[in-house]
């Protein structure tokens, strides 16, 4: 068994054992659940440090046959380009349960976020698209629950539901699109496969990849937030419990965004070819756009919810110029806007936990009573504005190379976004962290020690990254040549 | 050559890293870490001072103690830095000033540890972006100082004072000079950003030396590698422009300029000794090591608007100088008045790219520079000294001072004259090169900057005046004098200001082998 | 006319069951066993679930009873699914008070099974009339089962004039088509269609008095407004059983007569209208559930919107349709027993069946919210619960059958579906029920949790190892249309 799969279901099993034992104690739970996050974080490590960067292709792999009458087989493995984001949801699934340490119904939520996790896990590795589907949809009704039941009472019912119905439109969509393919697939092949790697080889005709790509991209893109389509998620952002929102931002926007590159892109090139030309419009608007939004925020995590619309978009372009640099960029803007994300939203649960309210100017002076949670802000916020020094600029700076490439005049336009963004992130910074510490804070308790190791992990992949560039771009590297290949 | 020395430069870049990453380990109490900083920061210095004796000053115009190593090779980025003359001489100002800087904070009450670690984390950044042989290496570090600046201008600048940025929206003057310091450096950055990526993509790399090779003999309609279908002139001067609106953002040069009061006004005394010290150079340096050695053509082109820009960063930076009350505000613009030079005579050099003339001015502006980092260093540190005291920066508030504390004023009255460029001391020899390297070349331009330099003693005497030579005001009767710490940080400023006024020989040296490198370059 | 020994194995399901029938009666007459007889009823399908599958499957398709009824795989994987419903339905009504309690009910539910078991096998068409006569009566007495209360009574009597109603056109169709084709054997059929010397919108006017007599048992738009009033009115178990066994029933004959009763000739007339007749009662029934407060009538709803989905399958007649059909009926019926018999858990513990009253179920019986979550998440057909698959396949199927429209309706009203299922389980996950209700706890009967948990654990191992079941579906596919 490969190890993949161990990681994959880990969280599911566990998760489980939770729902279905409602007499368990709330201690045991904990115990049980950082015991769970941190092997599968240690877990996805040991898989990305493993990834033979030599051979390149996809490892780790466990093919067994699932439904063999239709050519259906549980088959996983990773490639340079999903090795990055199996650690990235190792990295948040690890944090997200240090941060909810004090969570109500316990046990539950660290149920249906596991089983969330392993949708999660499932989808980066999948090989098949069928098995990509089964745990695509794994993530949606956990991701319902957890918002609807821990969420923010004001907005959680209405966000949970756009969300997840918004969610769901994308995917079965796409995955209309998936059974158009497999059988065109079967018209060429002779046989009925879902093997992923089968499907890639097969150059499907003109006319047909034009007719479904914008579907299965757009599919989930929406899971991606692209413009016009995005705005599901700065509410369910908003709307969910903390390790949730970190969840949500940091790894579904990604799993979107995978999922379109690896069923658009990289099985349709042609109609990415004749698409994705009015595509990257649709995304320079998700990233321009959604920089200037996040800026007329008044509430702290709207801020960050229009921010990771901004980000994606930035992600979604750089796929969209189908080209070295672009994708490069893309593959590693994802690992990094996934830890950044989840560090932001931490930062913000600790700040709401603390003083119930995202007000942002009825907030301030909070480096006096969290100055974990202000350093790492800033350090996240550093990396939202791409500067040099933390993973975001390792990132963005490719993205733009690709942009360039492409299209110069968008490269251009792009480029606003980022100090756009600076302006926000410091304008955000600094009402809520520096000045005056109002009166009713003034005894706000400080953060748990399991906070801070949540937020010393995540600052110290944004910060590693930003400094050696090494130890994530050979991996995406490989990934992108892979994708290039088959763009050929 | 040991190990050591191989990696000598990689030492000076990064031991104020490591140190202030250490800071952050050691217990949080003011002295422990003031005491911390202090050696730390002192490390680089004796580094530097190996590296000066090591250094090869007859092939001052090369690189040397080059290391490249791999880094984002994915893009063709590399971790390759080196030194020339240029690059040595603002190591050396830059690992000069960090000690005197953190000695001067010692008055520095709040939170000392991430104060120190700011300080030395910038150090690194300044001194990153002195060293960096590829464009990529280069941008990250001209960025990564940006940061440091901003928390120490929004934390531990002046406490006092409101800015109304629009009616009935209030800010902190800090926090508002904080702001527009990062916003509009920034800004600024953006354009280069997108000139480097496209420096990057047309040459297929970023290192240094090779896209120096490369981008310049660039022929053809267009660019290559990018599908931009605009003329290939057009674009080189669009990336000029985009180079040139970055570094003259820093400098600053007129009208790119209203940032720099507030942000040296506000910022904390070592933070201004720093930011007019060393950063204002990162954009000088900037003109020097990549406008005109990539943009020979352009640069000789638009050579009289630069100019024009500097002229009337001299003459309006001395007038704005002339009227200002708060002290610390006329220094902050008597800095864009000399830095006002440094673009003259960059101007100039491209104009007469080549010529005997085009080095001279030259070697002004490098001398200029490293001048201007210790007179500005000082005047900043010498108001700090007496803000400390006072609690007022207000000139009409004081009168009389000499009497009362001899000792600053004394001090003030040298570090002032030099600021002036009285003969003797050392902003004289700069600015008389300058002016002799640019007269020739742009008569009309070096003219204007000329009378600005008419008002540079207009407003010096005004300081002086007003805060040592008016009736005594009673109150400060019973001011007290400098303190040993203080004299300790001044002293060497002092020394250097009056040794280069006299014999600046050594240094000019230095500064004139790898400028007649430059200027060879440039001129192709 | 002698039963060959064969013949006696091949209704070994039938015979057994009729045997069961007669132990029943005899225990209710003689020690009067009152809640316990369910259990024995349940035991006594089990013995004649294990003894079908130890000594009963078929090998290929064998003509039973001089031709009128088939025994092949297709009708076998139907039997045994009717009787794990009537197993399930029996254990549900058993601690259910006038209901439970009486041996009346058991033995028409067993007689309602036979019925259903003989329409799977159904080879002729005076066999299908019979056989849907065996089972429906029962049902009507069974909907009808509380004469006292009013709304059951309602039911009985709405669930007997339509049905009596939808025999009278499904039989007379049958008459035209015998007239027709002069055979009432399928294969007979199909000859006589096939050399048709009449105008064909004539076959086809007499198709649609068949199709439309079955789609009332299926529930299908427009043949379905009796079924949220029964519902909501029988007693809750029968509801449960109406809504899968019988549904399934209906699907049963309903395939086996379109396939092999007509012509592939007819295959776009019948396809055409099944197609329209599945997005219609797919969109109806999920968008008419939208509004439901009460889960009985959503649940009503949503099995017409199920019967959609099914259709889906059958419409795209092909091996990999009435595969998909089959295995969704299958999943369906296990997911829908589980739903109901959360709501018979309710009932029984003092609640009503509104939506409403699901509210601190969380709290109040974690076992049961995670129940009703099972089989509402594989309703709503998300993984890793087998509803996931069973729609997949559908979809894969219309896909396959080049129905692209068809699936994009189906996936859009998937949608629909999930947002009325997930309004439930925040019913009974987010909202606490006053406070002095919150502390009471609903308390499930053991045997009742037991049966959930086994069909929920199915529900979930089907949903993830889903190749054996559908082999299932495939030998029943295979034995009915060859290949």
């Amino acid at each position: 068994m490969s190890p993949l799969t161990i990681l994959i279901f880990l969280p599911m099993v566990v998760g489980g054992v939770f729902l279905i034992i409602p007499r368990m104690k709330d201690q045991t739970v904990k115990v049980l659940a950082l015991l769970t996050g941190l092997v599968a974080f240690l877990l996805s490590g040991w898989i990305y440090l493993n990834y033979d960067l030599a051979q390149g292709g996809y490892q780790f792999v466990q093919k067994s046959p699932w439904l063999p009458a239709l050519g259906i087989s549980y088959h996983v493995g990773v490639d340079g380009m999903s090795a990055p984001l199996v650690l990235l949801t190792g990295i948040v699934i690890f944090t997200g349960v240090l941060i909810s340490w004090n969570m109500p119904r316990i046990r539950e939520f660290f149920g249906l976020l596991f089983i969330l996790a392993t949708g999660v896990f499932g989808v980066f590795a999948s090989l098949d698209l069928f098995t990509l589907f089964f745990f695509y949809e794994i993530a949606v009704f956990p991701m319902y629950l957890l918002i609807v039941i821990w969420g923010w009472k004001k907005t959680r019912e209405y966000a949970g539901m756009k969300l997840t119905l918004y969610l769901f439109v994308g995917s079965v969509l796409a995955l209309v699109g998936a059974l158009a393919m497999v059988f065109q697939a079967k018209a060429q092949l002779g046989y009925l496969t879902f093997d992923l790697l089968e499907l890639e080889k097969v150059a499907f005709p003109v006319a047909f990849q034009k007719l479904w790509f914008p579907v299965v991209f757009f599919g989930f893109a929406v899971l991606g937030g692209i413009f016009p389509v995005h705005n599901w998620s700065p509410d369910g952002h908003v709307a969910a419990p903390t390790a949730v929102s970190m969840f949500h931002a940091g790894v579904l926007m990604k799993l979107g965004a995978f999922a379109a590159l690896r069923l658009g892109i990289m099985m349709m090139p042609e109609g990415a070819k004749f698409h994705l030309p009015w595509i990257i419009l649709l995304t320079l608007v998700n990233v321009v756009y959604g920089a200037f939004i996040a800026s007329v925020q008044q509430d702290f995590k709207y801020v960050i919810g229009f921010s990771s619309v901004s980000h994606m978009g930035l992600v979604l372009m750089g796929f969209a110029t189908l080209n070295y640099y672009g994708f490069l960029g893309a593959g590693i803007q994802m690992f990094s806007h996934g830890v950044m994300t989840a560090l932001f939203f931490a930062v913000v649960g600790m700040v709401y936990d603390r003083a119930h309210t995202r007000h942002i100017p009825s907030l301030g002076g909070f480096i006096k009573k969290l100055p974990w949670a202000a350093v790492a802000f800033i350090i996240g916020g550093l990396t939202s504005m791409g500067m040099p020094g933390f993973s975001g600029f390792i990132a963005e700076f490719p993205i733009f190379m690709g942009v360039w490439k492409y299209e110069p005049w968008i490269a251009i336009v792009a480029v606003i976004s980022i100090v756009v963004t600076a302006s926000y992130i410091l304008r955000v910074a600094w009402r809520v962290f520096f000045g005056e510490l109002r009166e009713e804070f003034q005894d706000v308790p400080g953060l748990l020690v399991y906070d801070k190791v949540a937020l010393a992990v995540l600052c110290a992949f944004l910060i590693g990254i930003g400094w050696f560039p090494k130890i994530m771009t050979p991996w995406v590297h490989v990934g992108t040549e892979y994708v290039l290949q088959l763009l050929k | 050559m040991s190990p050591w020395m191989q990696h000598l430069l990689t030492l000076i870049l990064f031991t104020p890293l490591v140190g202030g990453v250490i800071l952050g380990f050691l217990p949080d109490r003011p002295k422990v870490q003031r005491w911390a900083a202090l050696v730390v920061s002192l490390i680089p210095l004796a580094l530097t001072l190996v590296l000066w004796a090591n250094f090869d000053f007859l092939k001052a115009g090369e690189f040397q103690f080059r290391i490249r190593l791999p880094w984002y090779d994915a893009i063709g980025a590399a971790y390759h830095v080196g030194v020339d003359g240029l690059s040595l001489v603002m190591v050396l100002l830059t690992t000069l000033l960090v000690p005197l800087a953190v000695l001067a904070s010692f008055s520095i009450q709040e939170r000392v540890r991430a104060y120190m670690m700011l300080f030395l984390i910038l150090e690194t950044g300044m001194l990153g972006v002195f060293l960096a042989l590829d464009l990529l290496l280069f941008f990250v570090f001209w960025e990564v100082g940006l940061v440091p600046m901003f928390f120490l201008i929004l934390q531990w600048g002046s406490p006092k004072g409101e800015r109304e940025v629009w009616p009935g929206f209030k800010l902190q003057a800090r926090t508002y000079a904080a702001m527009k310091f990062m916003v509009y450096t920034m800004a600024g950055s953006l354009g280069l950003l997108l000139a480097l990526q496209m420096l990057g993509l047309v040459t297929g790399t970023f290192d240094y030396l090779q896209v120096l090779e490369r981008w310049p003999a660039l022929t053809g309609a267009y660019l290559p590698n990018i599908p931009w279908r605009i003329p290939l002139e057009t674009a080189k001067t669009l990336a000029f422009w985009a180079f040139v609106i970055a570094f003259a953002l820093k400098v600053p040069v007129w009208p790119f300029h209203t940032w720099l009061p507030d942000a040296h006004t506000e910022a904390p005394t070592a933070g201004s000794m720093i930011l007019a010290g060393v950063l204002l150079k990162l954009g000088a340096y900037g003109f020097l090591r990549f406008v005109l050695p990539l943009y020979p053509e352009q640069a000789q082109s638009y050579a009289p608007a630069l100019a024009f820009l500097a002229a009337m960063a001299a003459l309006l930076g001395a007038l704005a100088a002339w009227g200002q009350w708060d002290f610390k505000r006329l220094v902050a613009y008597s800095s864009i008045n000399h830095m006002g030079f440094v673009v003259l005579a960059v101007a100039a050099a491209a104009k007469a790219a080549g010529t005997e003339h085009a080095v001279q001015a030259l070697n002004g502006a490098v001398l200029q520079m490293f001048n201007h980092g210790l007179t500005a260093a000082g005047m900043f540190f010498l108001v700090g000294v007496l803000y400390d005291r006072a609690h007022t920066r207000n000139l009409k508030d004081f009168g009389g001072l000499f009497s009362v504390v001899p000792l600053y004023g004394g001090v003030l009255m040298f570090t002032a004259m030099a600021s002036l460029g009285l003969p003797g001391l050392n902003n004289f020899v700069s600015e008389f090169l300058i002016v002799r390297g640019a007269w020739p070349v742009l008569p009309l331009f070096t003219a204007i900057s000329l009378g600005g330099l008419l008002f540079t003693g207009a407003y010096i005497l005004k300081g002086i005046k007003y805060a040592l030579f008016s009736p005594l005001v009673e109150k400060w009767a019973r001011l007290p004098d400098m303190t040993v710490r203080e004299v300790l940080v001044i002293a060497p400023l002092m020394v250097l200001m009056l040794v280069l006024g006299i014999w600046p020989l050594t240094l000019l040296d230095v500064i004139h082998r790898s400028m007649v490198a430059l200027v060879a370059l440039v001129a192709g | 006319m002698s039963l060959p020994l064969s013949d006696l194995q091949a209704l070994l399901p039938e015979l057994a069951l009729l045997v069961l029938m007669g132990l029943v009666m005899l225990l209710d007459l003689l020690w009067h066993p009152r809640r316990k007889l369910g259990v024995w009823t349940a035991l006594g399908l089990v013995a004649v679930l294990v003894l079908s599958l130890a000594l009963a499957q078929p090998s290929g398709s064998q003509a039973v009873w001089g031709g009128i009824l088939r025994h092949d795989g297709y009708s076998f994987v139907f039997r045994m699914l009717f009787l794990v419903g009537a197993l399930v339905t029996a254990l549900l009504a058993m601690d259910v008070p006038h209901l439970g309690d009486k041996g009346a009910f058991y033995l028409l539910l067993l007689t309602s099974t036979l019925g259903m078991m003989l329409m799977a096998m159904a080879n002729n068409l005076i066999m299908v009339f019979l056989a849907v006569e065996t089972a429906s009566i029962p049902l009507y007495v069974m909907a009808g089962f509380y004469p006292k209360d009013r709304a059951s009574a309602e039911a009985g009597f709405k669930y007997m004039l339509f049905g009596a109603l939808a025999s009278a056109v499904l039989v007379y169709g049958m008459t035209l088509l015998y007239g027709l084709a002069g055979a009432t054997d399928f294969a007979g059929v199909v000859a006589g269609l096939q050399q048709a010397t009449w105008p064909v919108w004539m076959t086809v006017a007499v198709l649609l008095l068949v199709l439309a007599g079955f789609a009332f048992k299926v529930a299908a738009v427009p043949f379905h407004f009796w079924a949220p009033d029964v519902y909501t009115g029988a007693p809750t178990p029968i509801a449960a059983y109406l809504s899968t066994a019988s549904k399934a029933a209906g699907f049963a004959v309903l395939v086996r007569f379109l396939l092999a009763a007509l012509p592939g000739s007819t295959l776009p007339w019948w396809g055409a209208f099944l197609a329209a007749m599945a997005a219609a009662t797919m969109t109806v029934g999920n968008f008419l559930a939208l509004a439901q407060r009460n889960l009985k009538r959503l649940l009503a709803y949503s099995s017409i919107a199920h019967a959609g989905y099914i259709l889906i399958g059958v419409v795209a007649a092909s091996h990999l349709g009435v595969t998909a059909a089959v295995f969704y009926l299958v999943v369906y019926l296990l997911t829908n027993l589980v739903a109901f018999g959360v709501v018979v858990a309710l009932e029984s513990a003092g609640g009503t069946s509104e939506i409403r009253s699901l509210a601190g179920l969380y709290k109040r019986s974690p076992l049961l919210a995670l129940f009703l979550m099972t089989a509402f998440l594989s309703l709503a057909g998300v993984p890793p619960f087998s509803g996931f698959v069973a729609k997949v396949w559908v979809f894969t199927a219309a896909v396959e059958a080049g129905l692209i429209w068809l699936a994009i309706v189906g996936v859009l009203n998937a949608i629909v579906g999930l947002y009325y299922y997930l309004i439930v389980l925040k019913m009974a996950y987010v909202y606490d029920a006053p406070e002095e209700e919150m502390h009471r706890p609903v308390r499930v009967p053991r045997v009742q949790a037991a049966a959930l948990g086994v069909l929920s654990v199915l529900i979930v191992v089907m949903g993830l190892v889903f190749a054996p079941w559908f082999a299932w579906g495939e030998w029943a596919a295979r034995t009915l249309m060859g290949g």
